[in-house]
């Protein structure tokens, strides 16, 4: 298989942007993550794969702060430099780092958008959220991140819902990028759409990732995605982490059964 | 404890005692917090929500035995709702009316605030429909609580936006939502965006009433109150091109009024008693072809 063009990571990043430490959450006796550990630095694309039920949303609810975990630790560096455990910062302090210098992009666009108001007020809420009062400048800055996100700027007064699947998507990148935010969490972003489309997409967000230098830490239940758009890979099964590394090792030499098993199952797809 | 001065067999207006005091621990707490929803523990009033319920309960909660009270709905005295609400309490409390703002002690108002400038020691009352400005955009009652006490409120500029967005400008011409003393965010109730201005730092408490919603919140006296505004899009309010055809004032708030089945019409002053004391201090209509004033 050949080596896909994703964006070469740049090699003075030290300090992990993000370090996941004996994460574990269950629900009642049902393991919803167990134990989970991992780095992530700044410009770097995680996938985390593995099948219905694994764990994978559980475990990004966990590391964004939407969700408590019964043990375990999220440390990040902030902008101002300071590393801090995101899970002990309050629900403000919270709330303001995923509207800033964090981004979220949901499979349904319904749950990442407001569908009610138009475009270009889904990309101006962040700036207004952090006291932007310029309605030229807020305006400007949406039609530019649209054109960035391949939408028409003259659309910025539509409605989502006049906006098609693919379209959708692009508009919850730019409503998150707005802001210029480090770290984006997505889970399952092209999850429901055609395969056209999602190679469109695929290829936008790959761009994006490394003209901004975007950590982004992805959920997805297909392989092809990994493959193309992550630098490294956590395998999950069961709540637990069986698996990880470099995307291209642990695609093309699998170490664990369970892992073989699941390449296998994507290349007779 | 108050003897009610009619036999009409209620307590002094309406309200049980205790239920006062519970309506006027609220007010004491919605004083302390500017512009912050207090709940409390509504009750039904002897008449339909749309009256204004939650103004109702206040007033009965504020009445004393010196109160003079006046009653106002789009800036009348003598709409069917007005004059009910105002008999209300000359039945039930036995207190003194007024239609004259200098006289009131307690103003009730649905939709307007008085042109003739509040005093120090009077309370306007406001009926409130819909107390909540952040639930066009969020209709989760636990996150606009969470909204409001983070203080996130980007989201009443979004809406802000998509006005301009949508029509040039900000089209938002009743219920302009405010900031109160750089803090809470507020719904002054559907009065027009005229009156705006009226709130900042008056001199008078203003209390207001959301009798279905169950909601009471306040601007204190000399408080600030800001109506929101994009900077390249400042608050202005909506001045009338006319005096009003009956007493010639200017700066006013006008009702359009059908004159006839022909389609007559003129502007006249919302304000009807502001109005009657012009008329009554000998101003009248300013005639276009120019006379001097007298
Ligand atoms: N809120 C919850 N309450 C109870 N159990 C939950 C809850 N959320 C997740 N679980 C359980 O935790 C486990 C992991 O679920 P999770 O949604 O994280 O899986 P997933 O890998 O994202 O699956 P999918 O690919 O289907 O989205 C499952 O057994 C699930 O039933
Ligand atoms: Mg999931």
């Amino acid at each position: 298989m050949n080596a896909p063009n994703r964006p070469e990571l740049s090699q003075d990043t030290e300090l992990p942007l993000m370090q996941v430490r004996g994460l574990t959450r269950y629900f009642g006796a049902r393991p919803g993550c167990i134990d989970v550990s991992f780095d992530v630095f700044a410009g770097e694309v995680l996938a985390i794969v593995g099948e219905s039920g694994s764990g994978k949303s559980t475990l990004l609810s966990l590391i964004s702060a939407q969700l408590k975990p019964d043990q375990g630790a999220v440390h990040y560096q902030m902008r101002d430099g300071v590393n801090r455990n995101v899970l002990e910062l309050n629900e403000a302090e919270q709330r303001l780092l995923m509207r800033t210098d964090w981004g979220f992009v949901h499979q349904d666009p319904a749950m990442g958008l407001r569908m009610g108001i138009s475009a270009g007020a889904n990309i101006g809420e962040r700036l207004m959220a952090i006291g932007a009062r310029h309605y030229g400048d807020i305006r400007s800055a949406a039609q530019s991140w649209l054109t960035c996100v391949e939408i028409e700027p003259d659309r910025i007064d539509d409605l989502p819902k006049a906006f098609s699947g693919g379209m959708r998507q692009r508009l919850q990148f730019a409503r998150n990028l707005v802001t210029q935010p480090r770290l984006i969490f997505m889970d399952e972003p092209t999850g429901g759409l055609d395969v056209s489309v999602q190679a469109r997409l695929l290829d936008l967000l790959r761009e994006l990732a490394a003209n901004l230098g975007l950590a982004v830490i992805i959920v997805t239940h297909d392989l092809g995605v990994a493959r193309i758009l992550s630098h490294r890979i956590l395998v999950m099964r069961r709540g637990r982490v069986i698996e990880q590394g470099l995307t291209d090792q642990v695609l093309d030499d699998p170490q664990e059964p369970y892992t073989q098993l699941l390449v296998s199952s994507i290349l007779q797809a | 404890m108050i003897e009610s001065p009619h036999e009409t067999g209620y307590n002094f207006a309406y309200l049980d005692e205790q239920t006062k005091r519970m309506i006027r621990r609220a007010i004491m707490k919605a004083i302390a917090i500017p512009g912050y929803q207090v709940p409390f523990a509504a009750r039904e009033m002897p008449m339909p929500h749309g009256w204004g319920t939650g103004g109702v309960q206040l007033t009965a909660a504020l009445l004393g035995p010196e109160d003079v009270l006046k009653v106002i709905d789009q800036g009348a005295d003598d709409t069917t709702n007005a004059v009910s609400i105002r008999q209300f309490f000359q039945k039930t409390a036995g207190i003194a009316t007024t239609t004259r703002t200098d006289e009131a002690s307690i103003i009730q108002t649905r939709h307007r605030i008085p042109e003739m400038p509040l005093k120090a020691g009077q309370i306007l009352v406001y009926q409130v429909p819909i107390p909540e400005p952040l639930r066009f955009l969020e209709p989760r009652e636990t996150e606009t609580r969470k909204m409001h006490a983070l203080e996130e409120y980007g989201l009443m500029h979004v809406k802000l936006y998509e006005d301009i967005a949508r029509h040039g400008y900000i089209a938002t011409t009743y219920a302009y939502p405010v900031r109160v003393e750089g803090r809470y965010v507020m719904d002054p109730s559907p009065i027009p965006k005229f009156d705006n201005p009226k709130m900042q730092m008056s001199p008078a408490l203003q209390l207001f009433g959301a009798g279905r919603e169950k909601r009471i919140y306040a601007i204190a006296p000399h408080t600030r109150v800001a109506s929101l505004d994009f900077d390249d899009h400042p608050f202005k309010i909506n001045r009338f091109d006319r005096p009003c055809a009956l007493c010639g004032g200017e700066g006013v708030y006008l009702d359009e009024v059908l004159m006839d089945d022909r389609g007559q019409r003129m502007f006249v002053c919302s304000d009807t008693s502001y109005c009657e004391s012009r008329r009554a201090m000998g101003h009248g209509p300013v005639d276009a072809s120019a006379e001097p004033a007298r």
